[in-house]
């Protein structure tokens, strides 16, 4: 390979204390999930010392019925709420692009509310609904016993993903739309030909986005939920409230190479991790070069 | 006498795999007006923001007044620029940003005011110091851009292609003022352009670039007359080639065969190509003559080649008027079309020349230029 | 342009109706219900009679909730300025690396975002315990010392002492500087990487250096997004459950925590209900103050 020049003046990338300083949030981010990941195959209840390759723990968890129905459980509940989700939010984003209403800043805040307002007082509300306005009624078959907790879910899931299909929707440029109707596509025609195609990626971003917020979800759900209806992460709060066991280190690396399996699905039909962020798409910097 | 006052040896900068400067060695004298012409993607761009220290070479090395600035980094040469999109702080009103280079080189406040009066003054902007750069127009802000890289006296003044943000109008007044700015302060000054007009218009030496390889240094007269390569002839200004053969090559003269060209290209000069050497002949639309063919009548005589030579005769197949001139697409025996460029000297003279008539083209024994690349 | 509602009232309805309904009935209304109960009283076991009183708000300017509030908003604070430090520089780095790098780089960073944040948590917990991965590693370097100690005969180190680093301020703030990192970094980044690179070259050409360029040119134009990223990663941390509950001690309770134990185990819901609205108030103050910051910038002075 040729040579290569010295790093030019803002190729901080290319200058040792911000290498060392990235290795260092690297290490800070990285080194406690990879510890966990790793100490979940330690044949070793309690030591930090490698004491042998094991997947007991593994089998342990995956004869813990009680770990698996709350698994299954996040995982339906994850599926249905995003796909409740995608519908509100494409909707919502839909009618702030391309209707001007009465009232329409007052839609366009209130939609806001749930993204910014604090997980806690929106846990509590969903409490309080659920106790008093909507009692959901107890043994219900599954999965309607979840329902709640799908409300819930649904509810601070669908603005996300109204913001990521209006960001999207910006870029619209709305002469193809008269182009296809200027050719004889009718309006129901359009939507489908011109519009939704423009619109795919960001349903992606937003399906994945609605996916990952309802699985990581813990003190809405936490409120939401009764003692027959666990998700993942407030049985793994019990457990972690208790001890820290090899079991919960092995039911988390699954979940963890889950993340990254979704992830890189996300990112393969997405392309562009920015965009996949939640809205913090720039990547499309022009560069002053020849 | 002139003096070297920039040079580069043997620079060669890779992007990743992309070679965007190749080998170029070059040297600028002090109070040049030196521009680097080429098309985008040339390689014009990074050779300039190397000398700014934007980009370091990947190979070889870059001299300011005889020393190495290859480890000098940019806030410490002795040069500034003025960015194609002028980045002009916009947080920063505009003695503010003309004042900037002189607040970090602490010059006291009493003799920066003054200057930055001066310096605006220089631009034409006086008295508007106090704007924000959005109240600015377009051309105001390229003057504020000029006068804040001039206030700090650098050695050389870069620009990198200053005028491509303005309308066609503002353009030309720019021309003129940046030639009479470089006059008055008179520094060095290094331009970026794409543009063979202005590049021709203000430079008293021109770089042209190619594919990173730099393909001639010369006078703009020298470019344009004298073209190194068919890619100089063909860069700048219009010209038509044929390739041929140099038939014969003595001291004071030569003829170049072409098989597109039913007649010799007679030269009064001759060439360092060698005999049967496979050349272009450039001829240049203005240099060749329209006459009038009338069924019968002898061909026009030129006095300076020999009969047979330098005359072809063909058919009017495409006529643009322009108003002070025109041009015309004439179909010569073969096929081939030959452009030619004509005042229109009488209110009358051009409807001799429509569309389908015949006519004979001409040209000096002088005016071809014989390319060996 | 948009089109008025009237022109199209079919497709207009069939738009907006499901979610402005779903808005509606499971955001508004339970926020209301919560709202009018902050100006109730408990009267019985579970009935709640809206009496309109401000009692419960009054409650909370008890000093001892006070000083909650007060420690919420320090310790939310903390975690941002240290966020901020530790995130400026890699958003930097980011912005300005070569495209394939910039993508692996963003990718590094969010991908603990999106990773579950109970399991982060979890980790956290781990690495830090009594018997966790920094105790075992320094008790193992203590007794590699000890035992070169007791060789050289110059005395003992005595007994390994644990640092105490779980259920305390500190790990609250660790934790919450872990969980947050990339709400920062992210919108840093998009900040730094819409501002045009030559405005910085030129600010180097005029002879400043790079702190210089970074203090007087980067920070003043990023500013609305510094803004935003402070008040993105400030905002849940203000709002935090989990990492106190689980990392903290018995007093670094923050708000989040109080208003837990008023419906779940006080059983005083319209107290609660007032916690929670004023903590909603708290997150409007910051985002109005940062709108009004950006406003200001974009308008010229």
């Amino acid at each position: 390979m040729a040579k290569r020049s010295a790093p030019g003046p803002l190729e901080y990338l290319r200058r040792w204390p911000l290498q060392l300083w990235l290795a260092g949030v690297g290490i800070f981010l990285y080194a406690p999930l990879v510890a966990l990941m790793v100490f979940s195959f330690n044949d070793s209840r309690r030591n930090i010392v490698w004491q042998g390759f094991t997947l007991k723990y593994y089998e342990k968890a995956l004869n813990n019925a009680s770990l698996i129905e709350a698994f299954v459980n996040s995982l339906t509940i994850a599926a249905v709420s995003t796909f409740l989700s995608l519908i509100l939010g494409a909707l919502a984003a839909l009618a702030l692009w391309r209707f001007r209403f009465p009232g329409k800043a007052g839609f366009d805040g209130a939609l806001a509310l749930p993204i910014v307002a604090p997980e806690i007082c929106l846990g509590v509300a969903m409490l309080v609904f659920f106790a008093k306005v909507l009692p959901w009624p107890q043994g219900l078959p599954w999965p309607l016993n979840l329902g709640a907790i799908i409300i819930a879910h649904v509810s601070f899931s669908f603005p996300f993903v109204a913001v990521v299909v209006r960001a999207r929707m910006a870029s619209f440029n709305r002469e193809l739309e008269e182009a296809a109707r200027d050719l004889g596509a009718s309006e129901w025609r359009t939507l489908k030909d011109v519009i939704l195609p423009h619109m795919a990626p960001s349903l992606i971003a937003g399906a994945f986005l609605a996916f990952t917020l309802s699985l990581d979800d813990f003190v809405i759900t936490f409120f939401t939920s009764g003692p027959d209806t666990v998700t993942f992460p407030v049985k793994v709060y019990s457990m972690v409230r208790f001890s820290v066991t090899p079991e919960v280190n092995a039911a988390s690396t699954i979940l963890i190479v889950l993340t990254v399996v979704l992830t890189a699905i996300a990112l393969k039909v997405q392309g562009d991790p920015a965009s996949t962020a939640g809205g913090h798409a720039a990547l499309d910097r022009p560069k002053n070069r020849p | 006498m002139s003096k070297p006052i920039i040079t580069f040896e043997n620079v060669t900068k890779r992007f990743g795999r992309m070679v965007a400067v190749d080998n170029v060695s070059l040297t600028i004298d002090e109070g040049e007006f030196f521009c680097l012409l080429g098309p985008s993607g040339c390689g014009k761009t990074t050779l300039l923001r190397m000398l700014a220290g934007f980009e370091t070479p990947t190979e070889g090395r870059i001299l300011i007044d005889g020393q190495d600035i290859s480890n000098v980094p940019p806030n410490r040469r002795p040069v500034n620029m003025v960015f194609q999109s002028y980045a002009v702080f916009p947080h920063m009103s505009v003695a503010d940003n003309v004042a900037y280079g002189l607040k970090i080189d602490r010059v006291p406040a009493a003799e920066r005011d003054r200057r930055v009066e001066e310096a605006l003054e220089l631009v034409q902007l006086g008295g508007l110091g106090s704007r924000k750069p959005d109240q600015l127009s377009g051309g105001q802000r390229q003057r504020v851009a000029l006068a804040r890289a001039l206030i700090k006296r650098p050695r050389v003044l870069l620009l990198d292609e200053p005028l491509s943000a303005l309308d066609a109008k503002l353009r030309d007044q720019m021309r003129t003022e940046l030639c009479t700015l470089q006059e008055t302060v008179g520094i060095t000054f290094i331009m970026v352009t794409h543009d063979q007009d202005e590049a021709l218009a203000l430079a008293s030496r021109c770089a042209v670039m190619n594919r990173g390889l730099l393909q001639q240094v010369a006078t703009p007269n020298d470019l344009y007359e004298f073209p190194g390569s068919r890619f100089v002839a063909d860069f700048i200004g219009s010209v038509n080639l044929f390739e041929g053969v140099l038939a014969v090559d003595e001291q004071d003269q030569a003829v170049v065969r072409s098989p597109e060209l039913p007649a010799d290209i007679y030269l009064d000069h001759g060439v360092t190509g060698g005999r049967g050497a496979t050349v272009w002949a450039a001829l240049r639309p203005e240099k060749i003559e329209l006459h009038k063919y009338t069924p019968g009548q002898p061909p026009p005589v030129l006095d300076d080649s020999p009969a047979g030579s330098n005359l072809v005769r063909g058919v009017i197949r495409h006529e643009s008027y322009l108003g002070s001139e025109s041009t015309y697409d004439v179909e010569i025996a073969g096929g081939r079309r030959v452009r030619v460029l004509r005042s229109n000297l009488t209110r009358w003279d051009q409807e001799d020349f429509a569309l389908g008539e015949e006519v004979w083209l001409g040209w000096h024994a002088c005016s071809p230029a014989v390319l060996l690349n | 342009m948009e089109q008025h509602w009237k022109s199209a009232k079919g497709l207009f309805g069939a738009v907006l109706g499901p979610p402005l309904f779903w808005l509606v009935l499971f955001f508004m209304i339970p926020m209301g219900i919560v709202w009018l109960y902050s100006f109730g009283e408990n009267r019985g076991l579970t009935e709640i009679a809206l009496t309109g009183t401000f009692s419960n708000y009054l409650r909370a300017l008890d000093p001892l909730y006070l000083k909650i509030f007060a420690k919420s908003v320090g310790i939310a604070g903390l975690t941002t300025l240290i966020c901020l430090i530790i995130g400026f520089p890699v958003a930097l780095a980011i912005t300005f690396a070569p495209p394939k790098a910039k993508t692996w780089l963003l990718l590094a960073v969010m991908l603990p975002f999106w990773t579950n944040l109970l399991i982060r948590t979890y980790a956290l917990i781990a690495v830090l315990r009594t018997e966790g991965y920094v105790n075992q590693s320094l008790q193992w370097l203590w007794n590699g010392l000890g035992a070169v100690v007791g060789v050289l005969g110059v005395g003992s180190l005595g007994p390994f002492q644990p640092l105490e680093l779980l259920h305390n301020n500190f790990s609250v703030v660790l934790g919450l500087v872990y969980v947050h990192l990339p709400f920062m970094v992210l919108p840093l980044y998009s900040a730094l990487d819409r501002l045009d690179t030559s405005l910085l070259e030129a600010s180097l050409d005029l002879g400043a250096g790079h702190l210089r360029t970074l203090l007087t040119i980067v920070a003043p134009l990023a500013l609305p997004g510094i803004a935003s990223g402070v008040v993105i990663t400030f905002i849940p941390a203000l709002g935090s459950y989990l990492t106190p509950d689980l990392l903290g001690g018995p007093d670094s309770q923050m708000i989040a925590n109080i208003i837990e134990r008023q419906f779940k185990r006080a059983n005083d819901w319209p107290f609660g209900a007032a916690l929670s609205f004023l903590l909603m108030y708290m997150t409007f103050i910051a985002i109005a103050l940062q709108a009004m910051l950006s406003r200001r910038r974009r308008e010229p002075s």
